[in-house]
């Protein structure tokens, strides 16, 4: 099993909610926007609590508000990629996937394989937007996941780069072998990636 | 009288003694505001600003009546400790302090208001708990504002003239900063000679205060502005 999920949380007018138990290892979940995905994927990172329900990736208990389970999102072990990359503007781009990294020997495999290798002395204003998503990417894989969480991987990338982005995104899902969720707001793009589709 | 060095080194000592004195306290307490959600809020916001609305001389007052040797704070000083600041240099550093507080404060709490929380959860993902979030994303990021609160609590403490005439007194050599080493030429038939000179200094530190700030800052804020 790799996640059972089922949340539900309001926030201010609009409440976000959602449940599903997922045998596959790639589960999208789609939906149109403004309807609470990222939230979701806070809630499974501990970024945010769940006023109900519960969080369970990999059979490990994230979150069970009945039982007042609460893993603070430090000790979550979440590989999570954010749309907006979200990289330390003060480190360099090295620093950057060392952030997290638990074996600073694998970064110039991850390096290698991300296309990023060249980039390591840069800053991150220095990036395209691009290279910044692949550099998240990177970073968020040496921090020794169990789990990743891919927010709208694929946005605002012209056709060509799509296409690369999304051979990258079945590597790094077919070589980590991790549970991978990721949220997206097409269709095609998700069945494309994930065995799994879940609705919201 | 003192002579020009010994007013100008007692100067420096006093605004880099009440600056170091005062950055800490304005962090713990621009942290609170920026971040913190408590009642009194709004009230300890208000106490923090009071140095900058309140005549200096009030102040000086305040901690006069604080700090006496009778007084609530300065009794129990120099009982345990032996302690007093009265008519010391300590108790300049300490009235520029005070007058610097509000400033401090000010600076700190903006950047920190301008640091993207978004980024340390970012860092929370990747395994850093509160205290490594704080250090090496929080504290990094609103660095150029911590160095602009020193710079002004520096200009600031530099020139002090109210609260610490009225605390303290002019004590040539011990409390005589520059401030008070001009008025008290300015008291004197022919001091203006002395005047000019030590007018002409105080721009020069401060103007170097500024300039070194300002690199700094850039130097802080390499990569900062732009995500």
């Amino acid at each position: 099993m790799s996640f059972d999920i089922d949340v539900t949380l309001r926030r201010g007018d609009a409440l976000v909610a959602t449940a599903f138990v997922a045998e596959e290892q790639a589960v999208a979940l789609v939906g149109p926007s403004g309807v609470g995905k990222t939230s979701v994927l806070d809630m499974i990172a501990g970024l945010l609590r769940p006023d109900r329900g519960h969080v369970r990736v990999g059979g490990r208990v994230l979150t069970d508000r009945a039982a007042r389970v609460e893993v603070p999102a430090h000790h979550r072990r979440a590989g999570y990629v954010f749309q907006d990359a979200r990289l330390f503007p003060h480190l360099d781009v090295r620093r950057n996937l060392l952030y997290g990294a638990k074996d600073a020997a694998r970064l110039a495999t991850i390096a290698a394989s991300l296309d990023i290798a060249h980039l390591l002395d840069r800053w991150p204003r220095a990036l395209s937007g691009g290279e910044a998503r692949r550099v998240a990417i990177g970073r968020a894989l040496l921090s020794d996941p169990e789990f990743l969480l891919l927010d709208e991987p694929l946005s605002s990338l012209d056709a060509l780069r799509r296409e690369e982005a999304m051979r990258l995104i079945e590597r790094v899902r077919d070589d980590s072998g991790l549970p991978l969720l990721l949220v997206t707001h097409d269709e095609r793009e998700a069945e494309r990636l994930c065995a799994r589709v879940v609705r919201m | 009288m003192e002579s020009v060095w010994s007013i100008v080194r007692l100067s420096l000592l006093v605004g880099g003694v009440g600056t170091l004195a005062v950055l800490p306290v304005a962090f713990l307490l621009a942290y609170a505001l920026a971040r913190g959600r408590f009642p009194g809020r709004t009230l300890l916001d208000a106490l923090i600003h009071l140095p900058l609305v309140v005549p200096p001389v009030v102040t000086g007052w305040v901690l006069l009546i604080a700090f006496a040797p009778a007084g609530p704070i300065g009794g129990p000083l120099e009982r345990w400790f032996g302690v007093t600041l009265l008519f010391r240099w300590t108790g300049a550093a300490l009235a520029a302090a005070v007058m610097a507080l509000p400033l401090a404060v000010r600076a700190i709490r903006l950047s920190l208001e301008s640091v993207d929380r978004r980024l340390e959860d970012a860092a929370r993902t990747l395994g850093a708990g509160r205290w490594r979030t704080f250090r090496t994303i929080t504290l990094p990021l609103c660095w150029p504002g911590v160095l602009a609160g020193a710079t002004l609590a520096f200009a600031r403490a530099l020139g002090e003239f109210g609260a610490t005439i009225t605390f303290v007194s002019n004590v040539p050599g011990e409390t005589e900063t520059l401030p008070l080493a001009i008025y008290a030429a300015l008291q004197r038939p022919g001091g203006e000679d002395l005047v000019w000179r030590l007018a002409a200094i105080s721009v020069a530190i401060s103007l170097v205060a500024l300039l070194v700030s300002e690199w700094l800052a850039r130097r802080a804020g390499r990569g900062v502005h732009v995500l």
